[in-house]
Parts: structure tokens; sequence; C-alpha cells
């Protein structure tokens, strides 16, 4: 199978724009690295995960969190281009939804893929947006539907390490599957998921 | 396929670019014109910026108002970042519970005048039970009484030519809002929280609260306020004195 070019290219967008999410993300988690639930939470109030990380206020959560909503742009426009262009070639429903059999993918990474698309990642975005207290001026549902501006955070903070999970899960794989072959055929789009002859 | 330049192609191309180029240009300008670019829209995040500012303008157009709450979720913790500043001319103000403290208020409105405390009492009251989320994570919800900003700006008849409102601070802190936020009803100058009047640590004697930003963005201990139409001979240009610090003007999320 040969990737397209969309495919291709948003992968590596995608890649790119998860690495800077991932980082600015810990940079500014760093500044306070405590989770809440329900609407507040602050020094004083009980706590719901205390992480055992030191309180950073040097500064990084301000090209932090300039970082983060620049990669989250280019992650959810790049997000938006590949489900417009799996829609358009029936990627999601010939390959993972209702796969002809032989199926591509086993049973497990569909579900995983599934998941990551279209669960994991809606979800990064809705609990990112639940933050912004413009946003929710205009849409309260966002906050209220997860209990709180404080509970938002939490969830942003275990789905991105859901995310990070799927990530190193997808490297590994890619590399028990032949790494260079693979990732080259990401890149220039030679033949992807075929058995190497052994010789 | 023919590796060929031809002219046509040479023609084309440059014809395309100058198009493009040409319609950044006139997108730029028009963004400009309905207030949606940052003033720290240069650098390697402004593009990040220009487009979160600009979605949220024209996503909140409306007027949108933020959530507001019941008396029962007043926070019982509301910290603060750093104690009130050390300078003796605050101090003096704290000393004499800012009965000589002015609000000034100049630039571009027909009427340039000086409040003091007793004279913001005497507008009208606004009350709002808000979130305050400090861009490091923590939060928590207060009440805080005060004077609508427009109603100020009204009184001492802010320009039509106005684009935003700059707030200068005891602490050397320095501010701005654009017009959207400054006219809009939640924008509060603020001398009480929690039923008191607001104390040192909080603001005394006036704080600005915008609800539909982060809380750096709500500056404390107010010493002057400017309309200005624009905020490039201010400071370095970038609107407040946070982008000096790493942290972007715009805080709407």
């Amino acid at each position: 199978m040969r990737h397209s070019t969309l495919v291709r290219v948003t992968h590596w967008l995608t890649a790119g724009s998860f690495i800077a999410l991932t980082v600015s993300g810990v940079a500014i988690l760093l500044a306070h690295p405590r989770l809440y639930w329900g609407e507040t939470g602050a020094v004083g109030t009980p706590s719901l995960i205390d992480l055992p990380l030191p309180f950073l206020l040097t500064g990084q959560s301000g090209w932090g969190r300039y970082l983060h909503f620049l990669s989250a742009w280019i992650a959810v426009l790049t997000g938006i281009a590949y489900v417009l262009g799996g829609m358009r070639t029936r990627h999601f429903k010939q390959d993972l939804l209702r796969p002809a059999r032989p199926a591509k993918y086993n049973i497990v990474q569909r579900v995983t893929y599934i998941a990551v698309v279209f669960v994991l990642f809606p979800m990064m975005i809705w609990t990112g947006l639940a933050m912004s207290p413009a946003v929710t001026s205009v849409l309260p549902i966002l906050v209220t539907s997860v209990g709180g501006q404080q509970s938002a955070r939490t969830i942003h903070f275990i789905v991105a390490g859901l995310l990070v999970l799927f990530v190193v899960g997808h490297v590994a794989m890619v590399a028990l599957a032949g790494f260079r072959r693979q990732v080259a055929a990401m890149i220039v789009g030679g033949e992807a998921s075929v058995p190497q002859v052994q010789t | 396929m023919s590796r060929l330049i031809t002219r046509r192609k040479v023609i084309t191309t440059a014809l395309t670019a100058l198009g493009g180029a040409s319609g950044l240009a006139v997108a730029a300008r028009l963004a400009d014109w309905y207030g949606l670019i940052p003033p720290d829209y240069a650098g390697l995040y402004g593009a990040g910026e220009t487009l979160t500012y600009a979605s949220h303008r024209l996503f909140t157009a409306r007027g949108s108002l933020a959530r507001e709450f019941t008396p029962d979720q007043i926070s019982k913790v509301a910290p603060v970042n750093g104690p009130p500043p050390r300078a003796f001319d605050y101090q003096q103000l704290v000393r004499r519970g800012f009965t000589n403290w002015r609000l000034d208020i100049d630039g571009l409105v027909a009427r340039p005048s000086s409040f003091s405390l007793a004279d913001l009492h005497g507008f009208p009251v606004s009350r709002q039970i808000t979130h305050q989320a400090c861009e490091e994570g923590w939060s928590f919800i207060a009440e805080w009484i005060g004077v609508p900003l427009s109603y100020v700006l009204n009184l001492v008849g802010a320009s039509p030519q106005a684009r935003y409102v700059v707030f200068y601070a005891y602490d050397d802190d320095w501010e701005s809002i654009d017009m959207a936020d400054a006219s809009h009803p939640q924008t509060l100058l603020a001398y009480g929280m929690n039923g008191s009047e607001l104390p040192p640590p909080h603001g005394a004697p006036l704080r600005l609260r915008l609800p539909r930003q982060l809380g750096y963005k709500s500056i404390k201990y107010l010493a002057q306020i400017s309309v200005v139409d624009s905020l490039k001979d201010i400071g370095d240009g970038t609107g407040s004195s946070a982008p000096g610090y790493g942290y972007s003007w715009y805080a709407g999320i």
C-alpha cells in the first residue's frame, strides 16, 4: 500500500505539532503541577492529583502558552484536512469500520486508531477550549458538561497522557515492522506494510 | 513533463505570486480594520496569536457573557501572585486608606478627568460572581463589585476614534484592552470583593476585572487610564508589559 500525499503531509504535520504540544504542555503544567476536580482549585484547596514535579515559575509557561496555541492551530487544521481526506477516500469506512477481508489492520489496531482520531483528539480540543473563559462565554456547555474548568484541565492532562502512550506504542510497532522502511514509506510514499523477505 | 522554463511559466508564476502577496496584504489590512490583529502579532508565535485573537473576536462578536456563579460557589481560598507594591507612594496611599488616591483618565476623551474612590462609589454599582483563572493553572471564584468601565468611558466622553484603553498601575505594570472588551458589560473597575473593600493583595484600591480573559489581564493597583487609537508608541508597542515577560497580550484562552 502506498501512502497518499495527503496522508504523508498530515502525518508529519501532526507529528511535529504533537511534539510541540507535548513539550509546551509540560512547560505550562510545571507552573502548577497539581490537578483538581470541579470549577476551582489552588494551593490551599484539596487536589485530585499531586504530581511529583517541582513548581517551576521561571516564565516557561509564557513561551509554553504561545507555542501550545500555535501548534494547536496546526494540529487542528491538519486534523480537519486528514479527516476530510479520509472520508473522501473512504479510508475510515473501508479500512477501519467495515474492513474488507483479509483486513489490512487487526482489530486492536482498528479500535486504537478510531479511538485516537475520533475520541481522544476531539476530547483534547473540547477540554482545551473548556478552559478558555472567552470560548465558554459563548458555549458554556463545553465546561459545564465536564463539571468545571479544573475538571477540564484534569481531563486534558489524562487524555494527553493516553495520547503519549499511543505514540510510544505506535513508534514501537513501526520499529518492529522495520523502522527505516516504514518511515521512508511515510516520507516519500514507497511501499509500506509489506512483509520483508527473509534471507 | 517538460522541465523547460518557458516565458509563459515565468509570467504565470510571477502573476500568481503577485496576486497572492497583494491578496495577503489586502486581507491583513481588512483584518486590522476590523480589529482582528493583536499588538503582539509579530515574531515566531505571531501567527498562532493572530489566529486565536481573530477567531475569538469573531466568535464572541455578539458580546457573549462570561459564566456567572451563585454566592455558595464563592471560593474560600483566593490566592494572589506576590505582595502589593512596596513603593513609597503606594504604601502612603495604603496608610491613608486611599483617601488621597485619584484615578486619572486622559487621552482621546472629551473631558479628561480625575476621580477619587468616593467618586467611583457614587457611580452605578455592578456586581458579578465570576471565575478567575491564573495562566499557571489555579483558579478561584469571587464576587467583584465596581463600576462598569463603559460607564466611566461614556462619562469622560471617549472618542469614536478610540481603539484601545490603556491602564497604568502602581507596580509599574501596564495593560491594554480593545474596545470590544472595554465596552463589554462585565468589564469592571472593581473596588470591592466578596462584600468588602478590595484588599491590597487583590489590587486595592481599584483593579480591572475582565472575566472573559485569564487573571493576569485583570491589572491591579490602578493609577491611570488612557484612551488611545494606537498602541504602537506605548512601551515596546506590544500592548502591555506581559509580552515583555513572554506572555501573550490576549489571554482569552
